[in-house]
């Protein structure tokens, strides 16, 4: 009778501890952070957005207020030629990105804030450019969202390509988010496809549907914050900037859906809700979601033999609690979180540089390479 | 005719600042609270109390009030590097957010004049125009 009494008792303790903790499983570990350390690369970069490898030892870095650098065996050079740098908010010059056949062309891509002309404000656009030296020329507008907003929020952006002559960009829901992304006819929220010139693919999804923007290669996104192609599968993986308790990785497949703002596992930070469906037919659910949030950005899967353990791992930076992550995944599914580097400080970029090294870009910092010890 | 029209620019410039000035500080906290929640609530949230050891409070803080020209720099052109703010260590990076000296001004207010903060003058957008790098 006593027994019987109590279970009641203790299923509801068990619940009401689930629901004060809150965390989307698996849990995050925290190993002894002395088996893992950095190098500096470069330092002396507030936010440094966006990196690429022109080689081992020279990496090019955007710093978010509107510089570009180039950086040579750890000293920065400023790169000129950039258009005029539209900051405002959480925008400004976002990512950069060498074209696969740099080596012959010399031509980067980089996304950034422009206000170019119309209304005021500014909104998420991607160039390229001929890099020689330190100087850009041939400068190009690939794409330009519209419209302009003097909204501070969700720019995007990461740059990827796959190995069939195509370019992913993102942007953001630029503030708009029950206007932009659910709608094919607008900017914003999306995750476009160019050819390597520019052009939009014939087969892009949307290409045959009356109204809508011909470059969207996915939509119903907030905010991408980070970007990479998986190793083995070829797979865009993206991470995102959800709302509290939101933030997500998806695999970008053609075509589809994924949801926000008619689904999310978030609500409002300022606690209030959004919508109470965390799953809708014909919307796609995130490949995981974090909660508590962790502020992701940045984004690379470890493919060489320079770690121990880690081949196969993805790595994600985390703004808010200023740690690298480390994810195992098994069968499909996450299976293992660990904070790497804890309080390294706000982790802006992920990358895997020629070296089979991870390198990260961390706020007030600069470019630091991850070693482990 | 020089002195003609040094005379009317002069006037075209005081009427101009005489304009500005009279947007009534009841307009400038409610037009604040509109930048507040688009540029500064990610990090500082909703009621100023920001995240401890991370981004500061600004809501009954001592360095806030102490540091008002700082702050206004600190929008203007971003900061960085270490604070200690209501007896905590903060060591982190605010970027300027590209708002203009009016938004500056109207944020200001909204701040020192919410969450329990007092201040009894008003920040100006002369006052955040003059202030430097």
């Amino acid at each position: 009778m006593k027994k019987n009494f109590l279970a009641p008792i203790f299923v509801g303790l068990f619940c009401v501890i689930s629901c004060i903790s809150q965390e989307n499983p698996p849990e995050i570990k925290t190993p002894d952070q002395s088996k893992f350390t950095t190098e500096t690369i470069v330092d002396g970069i507030d936010i440094p957005w966006g990196m690429d490898f022109i080689s081992e030892n020279e990496i090019l870095v955007t710093e978010k207020k509107g510089i570009l650098y180039r950086v040579s065996n750890g000293k920065k050079t400023e790169v000129s030629g950039l258009p005029e740098i539209y900051q405002r908010g959480q925008g400004g010059l976002m990512d950069v990105a060498l074209h696969p056949d740099f080596k012959s062309n010399n031509i980067i891509y980089f996304t950034t804030g422009v206000h170019l002309e119309g209304e005021a404000g500014g909104n998420t656009a991607l160039y390229c450019a001929e890099l020689n030296d330190n100087s850009l020329s041939n400068l190009k507008l690939l794409y330009k969202g519209e419209p302009n907003t003097k909204k501070g929020q969700h720019w995007g952006s990461r740059i990827v390509f796959d190995n069939k002559g195509h370019l992913f960009f993102g942007i953001g829901d630029r503030g708009n988010r029950d206007v932009n992304p659910q709608d094919l006819n607008r900017d914003g929220g999306k995750i476009y496809r160019l050819n390597l010139d520019g052009s939009i693919p014939e087969d892009n999804p949307f290409a045959n549907h009356e109204g809508a923007l011909k470059a969207i290669y996915s939509y119903g996104h907030r905010n991408p914050q980070g970007m990479t192609v998986h190793p083995e599968t070829g797979e865009i993986w993206e991470n995102e900037h959800g709302p509290k308790g939101g933030d997500e990785i998806n695999i970008i497949e053609k075509g589809k859906n994924y949801g926000w703002p008619k689904i999310t596992y978030g609500i409002n930070y300022s606690g209030t809700s959004i919508t109470d469906k965390r799953s809708l037919p014909g919307m796609e659910q995130p490949f995981y979601y974090w909660v508590p949030s962790i502020g992701p950005s940045g984004m690379a899967f470890s493919s060489s033999n320079v770690y121990k353990k880690w081949k196969g791992n993805l790595f994600v930076g985390s703004l808010k609690f200023k740690y690298l992550e480390r994810l195992v995944i098994k069968r499909g599914k996450i299976v293992k979180r660990e904070k790497i580097l804890n309080e390294i400080g706000r982790v802006r970029n992920v990358k895997e540089g020629p070296d089979g090294y991870l390198y990260l870009g961390v706020e007030g910092k600069g470019i630091l390479k991850v070693v482990q010890q | 005719m020089k002195i003609f029209i040094g005379i009317m620019s002069l006037f075209i410039l005081f009427e101009g600042t005489w304009l500005y000035q009279k947007k009534p500080l009841e307009q400038s906290i409610a037009d604040g609270e509109e930048i507040y929640q688009d540029f500064c609530i990610q990090c500082h949230l909703y009621t100023g109390e920001g995240v401890s050891g991370v981004f500061p409070p600004l809501a009954m803080s001592d360095y806030l009030i102490n540091n008002i020209e700082t702050s206004i720099r600190g929008l203007k052109f971003g900061m960085s590097g270490p604070i200690v703010v209501n007896g905590e260590e903060y060591d982190g990076v605010m970027q300027d957010q590209g708002l203009d000296d009016i938004e500056i001004a109207d944020v200001m207010n909204y701040i020192l004049n919410n969450w329990g903060n007092e201040y009894n003058e008003m920040i100006t957008v002369e006052q955040v125009a003059a202030i430097n790098k």
